[in-house]
Parts: C-alpha cells; sequence; structure tokens
C-alpha cells in the first residue's frame, strides 16, 4: 500500500503498439490517478485490451513510456506489475477450478514454506474491503461466477495494489452481480487504489467511472476529467461520449440507435409482437438430452418450442450447455434421447445436411474457425453448405460459374466488403465474416435459423446490422432461435427468454415490457448462485 | 489488373520456395563433399552420366514408377492433415503380396488376370492394414503418427517373416521370394525398358488431381484438413472420412510395392526396404501437396537416386549420402518457408525476443521509435480491410494452408 499524501499517477504516454496489419495503439496518453474510477470505454477492436496488456507486463509497446509518480517504468513482465502494485482481473476466469480460494490466492507466492495462517488473514483483510463473503475452503469451480470475480479481485490486489484493472467485468455477470461490483470497486477507490474499469457499455461508464477516456480505432479520442463528468449531467455526458465513440460514423447509424448500442439506455424490445398462439410452432425439442465426445456441458432433457415468425432467446451463462443446445438442434450433436421436430417432422435421426434441406439453419459462435475455412475463398465458403448440390455441382464436378455468380449475388445482396468473391475468407475482418454466414444460413429456403452470439465481437455498426437481419427475418415469416449471453441483446430481439443453467432449461420470461432483464437476471442467480 | 499481378507474383513466389530448398541443399552438399576430400563436381557430374546419359534415363524413370504412386498416396493423407507415416510397412506388405503370391498366381492363371489380383489384393492389404491408426484416431483421437508409425515397423516384421518362412523359395539358401519368370512381369513401353507402372503412376497423378481441385469430395477433404471443426459444422461426417482417408493412402502406397515387383525386382529379399516414403516426403510438400507438381520434383530425385548410387561410390562416399541430400532440403525447406512466411506478413526474421537480445549491444539509449516502425513493416494497403477485433481475431498466420513443417518431420 501506498503511504504518500499526494494521489499516485501512472502516466502513459504515446503508447504505440502495432500487429501485422493493424496498430492496435496508436500514441495513447492518460494519467491514472489513484482514488479515481478511469473508465476505458470503445467498442470492440479499439485497442482497449492490448493497453491493458502493456499496463500488465504481458505485452511491450513499440514505443512509448509508462511512468509512476515521475519515474519512468519499464514494465516488461507480469512480474514486474506486480512489483508494481498492478493487478488485472481478466475478463474470463483464470481461476484454477479444481483449487480452493485460498489455493488459488497463493499461486504467486515464492517462498519455500506455504504461509496458509497469514494468507487466510490477508483474505480477512481483502473480503471486509469489498465487501464480500469469501469461503477460503471452496473450491474455485463451486462459487458462483460473481463469486469468483470477487476472488480474482482479491488476487490482483493480494500483495497491496497501486492500481486494479478490470477487464469488462460485467460482460459476464446478472444485474444483480452488476450492482454487487459496484459497490465493491467503491470500496476500493475509497482505499485510495486506482481502478480502471474496461467496458463498452455507456452507461456503466457514468454509473460507476469518475473520468473516462474513450478509444476508437487505436487512438485516444476523447477524454472527459473528473470535473467535466462532475458537471454534466447524463445527457450530457452520454451525448460527449456517443459522439467520441462514433465520430463521424454517427451519421450513418440514428441517434437512437448509436445510443443504445452503446449501452447507453436501458433496451426495450424492437421486434413487432406477435400472437404465438395462432402461430404453427416450427421447431419442437421435446426431452432432448445431447451427446458429444467433447467434454463440455450437454443439454439434458430440454424442452422447447419455437413458432413462426418467433425469436426465441436463451439466455445464460457462458458455457452452460448453449453450444450443445445449438448443435444438437442443428443436427452437429447426436441425442441420447428426445425427440425433435421442424415442421411437425420427426428429424431427430437427420443430419446437418438434411436439416440445412429443410431450411433449418445455424450460425455458429465460432465463425472463424467453424463457420469459414479462411483458407478457402469468400465464394466457396458462401456454398461450402451446399457441397455436391446442383447447380453447383454436376456430376460431382464444381461449376465455378454458377459458384461465382452465387457469390457474387450474396456479397452484394449482405454487403460483404470483400477485394473478389476469390479473397481467402480468413482475411476478411470479424464483421464481413458474420455477413458470409448469415447470407449463407439465411439464403435459399431458411425457415429456422440457430443463430449461437451472433453479434459477440463484432464492431458496434455490424452488431446493428447484424440484428436488423435477424428482426427482418423473423418479420418475414422466419423463425429464431437466439441463443446469447448479452442480456441486451436478449431483450431487444426476443419475444420469449428462456434461462439455460448446466444444460437445463431452468426458466422461462416473456419479454413484454420494462423488468425483463432483471427477471431473467433472477433465474440465472436462482440457478447459478445456488441460493440452497 | 492488381489481382492478375498478385496472383503472378504469387506463382513465382511459389515456384521459389518449391526449388530454392533444393539449390541450397545441393550447394551445401557439394560443401560437404568437398570437407570430405573429395570434388562435389565429379559427383554432380557422376549424378548426371548415371542418371541421364545413354539409356540411364529409363531406370531412373523406372525408379519413378513406385516414387509417384508413394507421393500421390502420402499426399491424400495429408490434404486431409492426417499423417501417415506407416508408408515402410504398408509399402513392403504390398510387395510382399506380389512377390509371395505372384509366383503361385502366375502359374495358375493367365498374367493379366493373376496381375489384377495381385494389385486388388495389395490395395486391399494397405487398406485393411491401415485400419487400426484410422479407427483409434476416428474413435478416441490417437495420434495417428504414432500410432501408424509402430504399425509401420510391424508391418516391416511381417513382411520380413513371411519372405523367411511360407514364401521363402526353396531352391535357394538366400531368405528370399522366388522369382517371378521375366515374361509374367509387366510389360514394357514399346520402344523402351520402363514398365508400364509409369503410366499407371501418372494417370493416377492425374485423377488424383482432378479429384483434389475439381470435385466435391475433394473441396470436403479440403475442408476437412483445414478444419474439422468446420467440417462437422458442414456436415461431414469426419469418422468415414478419417478411415476412407488413411485406407485410400495405405492402399496406394502397398500398390506401390505390387507395381515395384511386378515391374522391377521379379522377387523381394528378406530384410530389403527401399525406405522411399521417406525419400519423397519433402518433395511432396515442395509440391503442395499437389500431385501433378510433384511429378517433376520426385522426377529430380529419381535422377538423383539412380545416378546418385554410382557417383556416390565413385567419389568414394556411402550410398547413404543421398538421405543427407534428402535431409538438407528438408532442412532448407523449413527455413525457406519461415523467412517466406514472416515476408509475407512484412514481418521481422528475427524472433522478437532475439532480436531484442542482438541489437542491444548496438543501441546507447533505445530508439523505439525506428524498431517500431520496422516492425510494423510495409503499410496496410487501403483497400484490405482492417480486422476489427484484432489482435486476437487477427487471421494471418492462422489460415496459411502449407502445414507447419516442423509438425511432420519429427
Amino acid at each position: 500500500m501506498t503511504t504518500s499524501t499526494a494521489p499516485d499517477v501512472i502516466s502513459l504516454r504515446e503508447i504505440t503498439k502495432a500487429f501485422p496489419g493493424v496498430v492496435a495503439n496508436d500514441r495513447i496518453s492518460l494519467d491514472i490517478v489513484s482514488g479515481q474510477v478511469h473508465c476505458l470505454l470503445g467498442e470492440n477492436g479499439a485497442g482497449k485490451s492490448t493497453l491493458i496488456s502493456i499496463l500488465a507486463g504481458m505485452q511491450q509497446p513499440d514505443s512509448g513510456t509508462i511512468a509512476i509518480n515521475g519515474a519512468i517504468t519499464p514494465i516488461n513482465s507480469p512480474k514486474a506489475a506486480v512489483d508494481h502494485g498492478i493487478g488485472v482481473v481478466h475478463q474470463h476466469s483464470t481461476l484454477v477450478p479444481a483449487f480452493t480460494v485460498l489455493e488459488n490466492l497463493m499461486l504467486g507466492e515464492t517462498g519455500v514454506m506455504l504461509g496458509k495462517k497469514k494468507a487466510k488473514e490477508r483474505l480477512d483483510e481483502l473480503s471486509e474491503l469489498l465487501g464480500a463473503q469469501i469461503d477460503p475452503h471452496a473450491i474455485a469451480a463451486d462459487l458462483g461466477l460473481g463469486q469468483q470475480q470477487q476472488v480474482e479481485i482479491a488476487k490482483a490486489i493480494w500483495k497491496g495494489s497501486r492500481l486494479l484493472i478490470l477487464d469488462e467485468p460485467t460482460s459476464m455477470l446478472t444485474p444483480q452481480a452488476i450492482e454487487h461490483l459496484g459497490e465493491s470497486i467503491e470500496r476500493v477507490k475509497a482505499q485510495g487504489l486506482a481502478v480502471v474499469f474496461i467496458t463498452h457499455k455507456l452507461r456503466e461508464a457514468y454509473a460507476m467511472g469518475d473520468c473516462v477516456t474513450v478509444l476508437r480505432g487505436g487512438r485516444n479520442v476523447g477524454h472527459i476529467s473528473v470535473e467535466q463528468l462532475a458537471s454534466y449531467d447524463e445527457q450530457q455526458a452520454q451525448d460527449a461520449i456517443l459522439s467520441a465513440m462514433f465520430g463521424d460514423d454517427i451519421n450513418t447509424v440514428s441517434d437512437e440507435a448509436a445510443a443504445e448500442l452503446a449501452g447507453a439506455t436501458e433496451s426495450v424490445r424492437e421486434t413487432r409482437g406477435i400472437d404465438l398462439e395462432n402461430r404453427p410452432v416450427r421447431l419442437e425439442l421435446s426431452g432432448v438430452s445431447s451427446r458429444g465426445h467433447g467434454r463440455d456441458v450437454e443439454v439434458d432433457d430440454v424442452a422447447l418450442q419455437v413458432h413462426e415468425g418467433e425469436i426465441l432467446g436463451i439466455a445464460g451463462i457462458d458455457g452452460h450447455g448453449q453450444g450443445a443446445l445449438a448443435e444438437v438442434a442443428a443436427g452437429q450433436r447426436s441425442t441420447s434421447s428426445g425427440i425433435v421436430r421442424f415442421d411437425g417432422q420427426d428429424v431427430t435421426r437427420l443430419g446437418v445436411r438434411g436439416r440445412q434441406q429443410l431450411g433449418l439453419r445455424y450460425v455458429t459462435d465460432d465463425r472463424l474457425h467453424e463457420g469459414t475455412v479462411g483458407s478457402m475463398s469468400v465464394a466457396l465458403n458462401l456454398v461450402v453448405k451446399r457441397i455436391g448440390q446442383r447447380p453447383f455441382w454436376k456430376f460431382g464436378q464444381i461449376q465455378r460459374k454458377a459458384v461465382d455468380a452465387e457469390a457474387a449475388r450474396l456479397i452484394e445482396e449482405y454487403g460483404i466488403r470483400t477485394p473478389s468473391s476469390a479473397t481467402r475468407a480468413g482475411t476478411l475482418s470479424g464483421g464481413n465474416i458474420q455477413k458470409i454466414l448469415l447470407a449463407r444460413e439465411l439464403t435459399h429456403g431458411a425457415r429456422l435459423v440457430i443463430v449461437n452470439k451472433p453479434t459477440y465481437g463484432l464492431d458496434l455498426k455490424t452488431v446493428h446490422l447484424v440484428r436488423e437481419i435477424l428482426i427482418d427475418f423473423a418479420a418475414n415469416g422466419g423463425s429464431v432461435l437466439l441463443l446469447s449471453t448479452d442480456l441486451d441483446e436478449l431483450v431487444e430481439l426476443s419475444h420469449r427468454i428462456e434461462i439455460i443453467s448446466s444444460g437445463r432449461i431452468v426458466g422461462s420470461v416473456t419479454n413484454d415490457g420494462p423488468g425483463t432483464a432483471e427477471k431473467v437476471g433472477h433465474y440465472m442467480t436462482g440457478a447459478i448462485e445456488g441460493v440452497h | 489488373m492488381r489481382a492478375e499481378q498478385s496472383r503472378g507474383r504469387a506463382a513465382v513466389d511459389g515456384l521459389v520456395r518449391s526449388i530454392l530448398p533444393v539449390i541450397l541443399a545441393l550447394i551445401v552438399a557439394g560443401l560437404i563433399i568437398l570437407a570430405m576430400g573429395s570434388n562435389p563436381l565429379d559427383f554432380f557430374a557422376g549424378v548426371w552420366t548415371y542418371g541421364i546419359t545413354g539409356t540411364n534415363w529409363q531406370r531412373s524413370l523406372v525408379l519413378m514408377a513406385p516414387l509417384v504412386i508413394v507421393a500421390v498416396g502420402l499426399i491424400i493423407a495429408f490434404r486431409g492433415q492426417l499423417w501417415n507415416l506407416g508408408y515402410n510397412g504398408q509399402y513392403l506388405l504390398g510387395a510382399v503380396v506380389a512377390s509371395g503370391f505372384g509366383p503361385y498366381l502366375f502359374a495358375a492363371l493367365p498374367a493379366w488376370l493373376a496381375t489384377i489380383v495381385i494389385f486388388l489384393g495389395a490395395l486391399l492389404v494397405g487398406a485393411v492394414w491401415s485400419l487400426i491408426p484410422a479407427i483409434l484416431k476416428a474413435r478416441y483421437g490417437t495420434n495417428e503418427i504414432i500410432t501408424s508409425l509402430v504399425m509401420s515397423f510391424i508391418g516391416v516384421g511381417i513382411a520380413n517373416l513371411l519372405i523367411k518362412g511360407p514364401f521363402k523359395d526353396p531352391s535357394t539358401p538366400q531368405p528370399q521370394t522366388a522369382v517371378i519368370p521375366d515374361d509374367q512381369l509387366l510389360p514394357y513401353i514399346p520402344g523402351t525398358a520402363i514398365h508400364i507402372g509409369l503410366l499407371i503412376a501418372i494417370v493416377l497423378a492425374i485423377v488424383a488431381q482432378f479429384v483434389f481441385t475439381r470435385t466435391s469430395f475433394g473441396l470436403r477433404m479440403d475442408i476437412f484438413g483445414a478444419s474439422p471443426k468446420a467440417a462437422r459444422h458442414v456436415g461431414i461426417n469426419s469418422t468415414w472420412m478419417v478411415i476412407l482417408l488413411f485406407a485410400l493412402s495405405s492402399a496406394l502406397i502397398a500398390f506401390a510395392g505390387a507395381v515395384d515387383v511386378l515391374g522391377q525386382y521379379s522377387y523381394q529379399r528378406a530384410n530389403w526396404d527401399p525406405h522411399y516414403g521417406d525419400a519423397v516426403m519433402p518433395f511432396v510438400f515442395l509440391a503442395r501437396l499437389s500431385p501433378l507438381a510433384a511429378i517433376p520434383l520426385v522426377a529430380f530425385y529419381a535422377v538423383l537416386a539412380t545416378g546418385g548410387t554410382l557417383a556416390a561410390q565413385q567419389a568414394g562416399l556411402n550410398v547413404d549420402f543421398l538421405l543427407v541430400i534428402v535431409g538438407l532440403i528438408l532442412i532448407f525447406m523449413t527455413i525457406t518457408e519461415y523467412v517466406g512466411e514472416k515476408r509475407r506478413l512484412g514481418q521481422s526474421y528475427l524472433p522478437p525476443g532475439l532480436r531484442r537480445t542482438l541489437l542491444r549491444p548496438f543501441q546507447g539509449t533505445p530508439s523505439p521509435r525506428a524498431s517500431a516502425q520496422e516492425r510494423v513493416g510495409e503499410p496496410i494497403p487501403p483497400d484490405t480491410p482492417v480486422s476489427e477485433s484484432a489482435p486476437e481475431t487477427a487471421p494471418a498466420t492462422a489460415t496459411d494452408p502449407a502445414p507447419a513443417p516442423e509438425a511432420r518431420t519429427s
């Protein structure tokens, strides 16, 4: 802990870091002052994560300096970062699941003997500071995500910290857990630590931050100082941040859409209401359990119905069987029991290709390695689900003209930005790869599409576009099974939301008015945090 | 226009990457010969004399027949990213089918029918022999490099046992099979001493090339090779794919053995193993797993091997020196790939850590600006869409079609 009365300042000056093909950080300068929550805002790819890994000693900047209280201090290893009191809580858990809380916290200890007693005292101290109840002997895997995060924070400031960095800490949490996290941050701040809070949601930045820095395209494009932010009312702050975040792009999407994308406001449903009772059931799973070769969570006795024209959202913490549910519905994973019906027809025994031809489509979340073959051309990737079918193959031989014509049509229709249809798909940006997937799945008689995390990791404009495409598809009579970890997205798109936990459906919420997110959060909390 | 230009450049680049390692290997081999006190020019002149001049070119082409078939077999597996390293066992088992059953079959059946039966038998034995590694791989994800290699040792052992046991020619004290009479062997191409195995091999390569590049099966294979996950996503049965590719690969390699015995050797001795697969392997990769592109490279090796055997003896070198050259080609191929890849990405040729260490003594104060610029390399072309979520998803390194050479040489 620092004892000086003057606030500690960590100054980054002209930090530049380039990777092949992209400048991730371009001359970024900012000051991080103790006793303040410094919000870093920016969409995916703005350079937030790179900046953090530089601060954490995991990457070296190509140029630029980091100074602590005026003294230039190179941070050239994670150990150096820890020695300077910089602790990072990563977006995804870094706890060893099989270890106890205490063992996890002591991972970084260097002494010969384990000082368990001392460690326990330190944990008590930190529990009090965070306002959390942490059982030191609980196995990390048994903790809820909110609690795991508290342990991660304790681990980050274990050695007496100067700076606590939270990388998108709210992305996996329920609304209730986010509130709790906010309280903990307040307490940490009151102890005189500096906090860097990374988010892409504007309303969190406004609620939790003392000052805000906005990154876009690797540059620092806007800073709102402590005094400014204090003097703004919510609307002014929002406008200031929005204009920095979007720059000139603000004109391409409406103000409202921009605010919504930036998570400025509570989300509300955007899809038109439908009368479920009069709509035929398109996809029905009854008592379905899956069986895969991998180690991920399987679905267990799942029953659900998706109607014509309906968007059914599946909410849940990442890794709770969403992948299995999507694959078992798409025919990629075999069922061990239960029946899958599509338009009344039993398709349980049909494979991917059979279901694809019936109009049951699947946009996977792993768009780089599963959804596309990066080394193949955009054109081939667009017809890859129709291998061997006419008119693209005749007598087993590829008809390049037909393939190219289809590719040109889809590239045009979905606005896929590619130098040509012969370009290797892997060289395109994430947003354009997602457009390839959507184009491929939604064309040629699609009746239902399963989408898993359709906007994860995309830039805001593409996020907007993808959501529009899904809404249009449903409005024209298509059905959507939307699996997502983003509650805002689910609330915005779905007619109903079901909650999945450990491979089971644990609740269902009709999305008709405010408070849906809380209700969903309630089911998630009840199921996951283990209210026994 | 631009696209054409860059395509032309890519073709030149590919050609350079295929030929440069061979040239470098020959230069270094020359230096080694020099260091051993012989004249490298004598050696290379010998390769030319005994590999090409007179009717020697026909001997080279005879050697080429099994080599090309083995190459096609390897390419089938490697395109599916299945590392079939069991080629020695597969080859010898195929050869033993011909040399062991040949004398009996030719005695009982007309020559053409016996030949077909032997070929089918060799194909079948090869395919069946691959089932164990293939099923283990498809069902349990076992590493096929190890299982196929182990199966290869067993296959070599079985072939030797058969030659010393049931198939031994009782009329000689040597452990070898009975000699198949000349008039029963594969006919020569008219006007030459080259058996028609070479034509079979070339036709096989052409058919394979067509299947790989033009048919739906070829595309499925490529998808499976590029990403088993993507293959599952588009509805390809990966279990079936592994078994099929392994069976085809192994069957063809066994077939090469049968062709070699019926075309050239007419009998088989125990403990004989030409190691064709080892020799052909680097050329298969230099040809970028294209059967047609492999033909000239294999032809080069056939000349080197045919001429080199005598030339090495004349230059006072061991015959194993040929494998040294093959090894050198592999090493230079790895280096060329690495350098070429770095150049394509516009990166520094040295690993970043090593680079920093090397540069440190020359830098009084670190001048980070300069190094930053070097590392960024070429400017980003304006029409290349910049990956929105880089660096995490920067796909540049992950998507190169050429598999990492380290994996296969181990």
